[in-house]
């Protein structure tokens, strides 16, 4: 009577539909990855030495990895973390020695016909560690121990991952401000950092006569407004310097600190720049895929872009433009709304966990899930830098399959645990 | 707690936001604009055109005038092209490096993508050797079209030339050329250049990324096949053609010749004239230039360009309208006492006939009876005045082709001359009567006439009452079109029965012994026609012969003019007798074959224009010989007041 309950409760607490929607992804990935390379010569679908073939095993292994995931004790990723935290990171060093060096980027460990991405098992390794953290000590994090103790664990592979030099997986990890932040770091922490972000891109555009012109001015409007209250006008102060102060560490930083194609790439997004054949080319070809597309798309293995090769790296993170070039506007629509929805759900589900473990990990799934997503996709319409990161569950790729099945079943064991405590 | 778990709002609220923003801008891109559709398109399409063959033009015997011969375009596609041996190619295809600098950098200006032509008209010899060699010239290809080729070298200004089209013409066309076409600038080639051009085929390939053709687009279902232009069979008569382009060689003037019951244009030369094989191929400007240095004009189309006096050949039309008005019956007699006298104006006669009646009046071709006729006809009883009298007269001569283009199809042909009663009372106010322009009455003064119109007069009067418009081309295309407005009989309003009497004159003028032109008189064949000598202001009289053959259900209406030949009976009437009796007998008598010899070495030309510097060194040799005559003026040709032409 139990083992039947317990049996039942398994299937019934896992939730079916964020598996649904992972398979549905999974598929279109497949589709979108087998017109990215279909060549009318050759077109059988079980051919696994071409890339839609491994995709085919990457899922189904994938999925045997996700069940399998299920079937494990939920303790047990709780009470191991720091363990995969320490394997993880310690992988990104090894990758640093023994690494394939692909695109300029250290990133890849070669294990047989396949290759390990590290960059990738650290987000969940990160994930993790900061959930049994957070669970652990219940730390207030408008303190500045503990967050200075999360930054550290979230800082680690950010570094290990810049010497690589990955930028795009490096700037993943910022996504984890956000699981910070529902436990309770400082909203100003956030709307500090993101107007540094923005203030480095102004930076870029504006002369700096302008900008810090408009900053003194900005400032001295608050500092008047709050002329009764000193305090207030002290912190303004000191602000106005500080983003001053900013900009020209942030000029440094932009011209010596970032790789030369980095720059270009910068620049040529916001507009600095044009050059459609250069540095501009896949963006541009992207985008002309994508538009091509118009509302219903040219249809399956018809897309001109897609099936002449006018796209690099198609397969893999210009994956979105075969959608955008063969299914339209309406191949768009269903894939955007597949996300967000996936995303809510994770958010609603992490929100019904009862331990905060659970919760946090929750949170972290869906905003690496989301900043992948708004990355990928945002860098192939051309309103984002050229970031080479995958776009979750579509693009080809393993470790990147792999990684992202791994970070959303641990979630779904998880959830389908609730009840019990970890 | 509770307050940190509204920050779950927040960071959904983030997703949804982000989400928007991305469908946003794929809205944008996708449905709201359809620039990336179209950057699509010329990514991966390229059009590559065929060329269609010229429409072949036939004689009316369908051996061909003009014809079509393949050349060979060497294209490059200028991102194509790889280090390779410059001086090789140069050699092989005949040009110095300046050249192959100056073709590269103008393809490459075109488009770096697309092929460009790079040297044009590679004859077979060279494309032959350049094809076994071409694999050393990565980014080079050869296009064959075709051009045109002339069997006969004749006809040149009937057939016009082509060219490649100019940028203007493009824009004229509202796009249907592109750079590389060729167009009809002049002649058949012109007129009909909508038909002859053909339809040019387009193949739709698909390109990848680093230019490799990857097959038709859509499996071919927006291609076309070139489709050659529509074949042309002209009236004209190649034989009679060529004939009539030898007798005029060294001559400057014009044969038209007609078929009266068609308007069909038999003949038509146009001298001096040129080879069409010139106007064709590299060498095509060179040649263009070499020939406009001809004082003589080579590129005028004189049969429907050249104005002349009609001279004597106007006076069949003075006894047709007298007859018509019945001013005059075929018996009324004139006295020619030598000269027409009205008012201060005289109009000599060069013969004294006494009393003169109609049949011998035009045999004769007397000037007196010709100014009694129009005398006659002017100061008719039922016009308020002479004027009005003067309008009605105009409008009648304005019927037989005169004063106004007949509509041939060649483009820039040319109105003629004859004015209406306002003209002549804007230069004389209201002070003048038929003694003013009395001069037109025997085809002088203000009237002028093309060799194409004089001709059609002619077809008139063989056709005893209408014309049908005269034309070069009888039939369009496999089906033979003929076009509506050239099988459409126009009537001159008068009547048949009035034709007899004045054709019994021009009978006589060839075929009685008192004829202007006896001996030109053809052995069985009984050929009317006028004989003029027009006077040319310009220099030497010019000679003219008009008339039709044979006298019943005639054959062919002709038109010769010789320019600067003096009398009509010494050039004109003879070229038009042996190009009558070669078309009607299909070839020309034995012992009549060294007298056209003769003809065809006679020279012709007109002085060179007289320049300040030239008369000095003839000096020098005129001091030891006894100074020769000047050139000889002719002595018939001194008139003072009135222009009064020495007719015969």
């Amino acid at each position: 009577m139990i083992n039947q309950q317990s049996s039942n409760r398994f299937f019934f607490n896992v939730d079916w539909i964020t598996i649904l929607i992972y398979v549905a992804l999974c598929g279109i990935g497949f589709v979108n990855i087998y017109a990215s390379i279909y060549n009318p010569e050759e077109s059988t679908v079980f051919n696994f030495s071409t890339n839609y073939g491994k995709q085919l095993i990457f899922i189904i292994t994938g999925l045997i990895l996700g069940l399998s995931i299920l079937l494990l004790d939920a303790k047990f990723f709780s009470i191991f973390s720091p363990i995969i935290y320490g394997i993880t990171m310690l992988l990104l060093i090894v990758v640093l020695v023994v690494g394939r060096n692909v695109g300029g980027n250290q990133a890849w460990i070669p294990i047989g016909s396949f290759r390990l991405q590290p960059s990738e098992l650290a987000k969940f390794g990160t994930a993790l560690l900061l959930a049994r953290y957070i669970s652990s000590f219940n730390p207030k994090l408008n303190t500045l121990k503990p967050v200075l103790i999360a930054a550290l664990i979230i800082v680690i592979p950010m570094c290990l991952i810049m010497l690589q030099p990955d930028a795009g997986s490096m700037l993943v990890f910022l996504s984890f401000m956000f699981p910070l932040y529902r436990e309770g770091l400082p909203g100003y922490l956030l709307v500090i950092f993101w107007g540094m972000v923005l203030l480095f891109i102004l930076n870029l555009f504006l002369a700096p006569w302008v900008l810090i012109s408009s900053i003194l001015a900005i400032g001295g409007l608050f500092i008047y407004f709050n002329k009764k209250k000193q305090q207030r006008m002290i912190m303004i102060g000191v602000i106005t310097f500080a983003a001053i102060g900013y900009l020209f560490i942030a000029k440094v930083i932009f011209e010596n600190v970032l790789q030369p194609h980095q720059r270009t790439r910068i620049e040529l997004i916001l507009g600095l720049k044009t050059d459609p054949k250069g540095a501009g080319y896949n963006v541009n070809q992207s985008k002309i895929a994508i538009g091509s597309g118009q509302l219903t798309g040219r249809g399956f293995l018809e897309g001109t872009q897609t099936k002449y090769g006018y796209v690099p790296e198609q397969s893999t993170d210009f994956i979105f433009s075969t959608i955008g070039e063969e299914w339209g506007f309406t191949g768009c629509f269903v894939v955007i709304a597949l996300y967000l929805f996936l995303l809510l759900r994770v958010i609603n589900l992490a929100e019904r966990q009862r331990s905060s473990f659970s919760r946090v990990y929750g949170y972290c799934v869906a905003c690496i899930i989301f900043f992948h997503v708004f990355i990928n996709i945002g860098m192939t319409i051309g309103i984002i830098p050229v970031i080479g990161i995958p776009l979750p569950f579509i693009s080809y790729g393993g470790s990147s399959l792999w990684s992202f099945t791994v970070l959303l079943f641990i979630f779904l064991k998880l959830d389908s645990n609730r009840m019990g405590f970890i | 707690m509770d307050n940190l778990f509204n920050r779950k709002y927040t960071i959904q609220g983030l997703f949804i936001v982000i989400g928007l923003i991305l469908l946003g801008t794929l809205f944008y891109i996708q449905v709201a604009t359809d620039k990336y559709f179209i950057s699509a398109e010329s990514n991966v399409l390229r059009k590559i055109y065929t060329f269609p063959a010229r429409g072949v033009i036939f004689d009316r015997n369908e051996k061909p005038l003009a014809q079509n011969e393949a050349v060979y375009d060497l294209m490059v596609i200028p991102n194509q092209v790889k280090k390779f041996d410059t001086a090789a190619l140069c050699r092989i295809i005949d040009i110095d490096m300046d050249r192959f600098k100056r073709n590269f950098n103008k393809a490459t200006a075109q488009s770096r993508y697309q092929p460009s032509i790079f040297e044009r008209q590679l004859s077979i010899q060279v494309y032959a050797t350049l094809s076994e060699q071409l694999s050393r010239f990565p980014g080079f290809f050869v296009q064959s079209r075709t051009i045109r080729h002339y069997p006969d070298s004749v006809a040149a200004h009937f057939l016009g030339y082509i060219k490649e089209v100019s940028p203007l013409d493009i824009q004229n066309s509202e796009g249907y050329y592109r750079s590389g076409d060729y167009i009809g600038k002049s002649g058949v080639e012109k007129s009909y250049e909508t038909l002859l051009r053909g339809e040019r085929g387009v193949v739709n390939m698909l390109y990848d990324a680093r230019n490799v053709p990857k097959g038709s687009y859509a499996e071919g279902r927006f291609d076309t096949a070139a489709v050659s232009g529509d074949r042309l069979i002209s009236s004209l008569d190649l034989k009679l053609q060529k004939l009539g382009e030898e007798l005029m060689r060294n001559k400057v003037g014009s044969i038209v010749a007609i078929e009266p019951a068609s308007g069909e244009i038999l003949a038509f030369v146009s001298s001096p004239s040129y080879d069409p094989n010139l106007m064709v191929g590299r060498n095509q400007g060179n040649n263009y230039m070499e020939l406009l240095k001809n004082p003589n004009r080579v590129f005028n189309i004189r049969p429907i360009q050249g104005y002349y006096s009609p001279g004597s050949s106007f006076k069949p039309l003075d006894a047709l309208l007298g007859l018509q008005e019945g001013v005059i019956d075929p018996n009324t007699t004139f006295n020619c006492p030598g000269y027409f006298k009205v008012g201060g104006h005289t109009v000599k006669c060069e013969h004294v006939d006494g009393n003169i009646a109609l049949r011998r009046g035009l045999a004769r071709s007397c000037n007196t009876y010709a100014c009694y006729v129009f005398q006659q006809l002017i100061t008719q009883r039922k016009y308020p005045n002479q004027r009005v009298a003067y309008d009605a007269w105009q409008k009648k001569v304005k019927k037989f082709g005169l004063g106004e283009k007949l509509g041939i199809d060649l483009p820039s042909e040319r109105n003629g001359r004859l004015y209406d009663a306002s003209y002549y009372s804007g230069k004389y106010s209201k002070y003048w009567n038929y003694g003013t322009v009395i001069s037109l009455a025997i085809g002088q003064g203000e009237m002028d006439a093309t060799p194409l119109q004089m001709a059609n007069i002619m077809a008139i009067i063989a056709n005893r009452g209408y014309y049908i418009k005269p034309h070069l081309v009888k039939a369009i295309g496999k089906n033979r079109v003929i076009k509506k407005e050239y099988v459409k009989k126009n009537y001159v309003d008068v009547e048949a029965r009035h034709f007899e009497p004045v054709i019994d004159g021009m009978q006589d003028a060839v075929n009685a012994p008192w004829g202007t032109a006896i001996q030109s008189r053809i052995d069985g064949i009984l050929m009317c026609g006028k004989t003029g000598t027009v006077q040319n202001p310009r220099g030497k009289n010019h000679s003219v012969f008009i008339g039709f053959a044979p006298r019943d259900n005639p054959k062919i209406a002709i038109a010769v003019i010789v320019e600067n030949a003096g009398y009509g009976s010494t050039y004109a009437a003879p070229i038009a007798s042996y190009i009558a009796e070669q078309y009607l007998r299909g070839q020309l008598p034995k012992n009549k074959l060294a007298q056209v010899e003769w003809m065809k070495k006679q020279v012709i030309l007109p002085e060179p224009p007289k320049s300040k510097v030239k008369p000095k060194t003839k000096d020098k040799d005129s001091v030891t010989t006894v100074s020769p005559p000047p050139t000889q003026v002719t002595p018939n040709n001194t008139t003072t007041s009135t222009p009064i032409p020495p007719l015969k």
